[in-house]
């Protein structure tokens, strides 16, 4: 089932510039491996290589930070709208 | 490279500054795409509760992106306060720069008169950028 990505504007030059985008997957983690499978630039800028959330980017399903949820195994389903934004932090 | 704000953003940023004090403070600006005046400015919570490095909370974050979605505007920025220190970017500020496209801004309330400043990073290169206070 398609579900649809809104990127932060660092991410969607590795998107053909779009700001939505959707992908296919019935877990988040399956969504993002869609992601990459279609724009591989975005390989390694949402999950690292070991398989894990960014540290630096936040994900929400709908109004929820995935941190709180199950993480990449979070259920999304066609009405679920999926946010990634920067995490904005400093010192 | 410049950043325009209007009085009503400036304000809140300082005002917001001192409403989290003893914590740093921080918040979003927003643009319309390729402006360089901020029009509307969120203050946020500061996640990380603290006086020496901020996060913003991640909820505020994302509404704070669907509003400026929905006005047609863009989040163009972030700003927080330094307590103690210049208003100049920490090595953590400029480690953890998210967008090279963003403005950088820091309120310093060390001394009794806030300093406002804005910078740019990119690649972890700091630039300092003048500052315009629109309408007066």
């Amino acid at each position: 089932m398609a579900v649809e990505i809104r990127l932060p504007t660092i991410l969607r030059q590795h998107a053909a510039g779009q700001a939505t985008v959707q992908a296919q997957g019935e877990t988040l983690g399956e969504v993002f491996e869609d992601l990459v499978r279609q724009f591989p630039n975005m390989a390694g800028k949402v999950v690292t290589e070991d398989g894990s959330l960014h540290k630096f980017v936040n994900v929400y399903v709908n109004d929820d930070d995935v941190r709180y949820l199950d993480k990449l195994d979070t259920k999304v389903g066609g009405d679920d709208s999926i946010s990634i934004l920067p995490a904005v932090a400093g010192g | 490279m410049t950043l325009r704000l209007s009085p009503h953003v400036y304000k809140t940023m300082i005002g917001h500054s001192y409403d989290g004090l003893p914590d740093e403070a921080c918040g979003l600006i927003a643009a319309a795409p390729g402006s360089d005046k901020a029009v509307v400015v969120y203050p946020t919570r500061n996640a990380a509760a603290s006086s020496r490095v901020y996060e913003v909370d991640p909820l505020d974050l994302l509404k704070a992106d669907r509003d400026a979605e929905a006005r047609g505007l863009q989040l163009a920025g972030v700003f927080h306060s330094h307590t103690h220190t210049d208003a100049y970017p920490s090595p953590t500020d400029q480690a953890q720069a998210p967008d090279p496209e963003w403005h950088y801004i820091l309120v310093s309330l060390k001394d009794l008169v806030p300093v406002v400043r804005s910078y740019r990073i990119v690649d972890g290169n700091i630039t300092e950028e003048p500052l315009v206070l629109e309408g007066r």
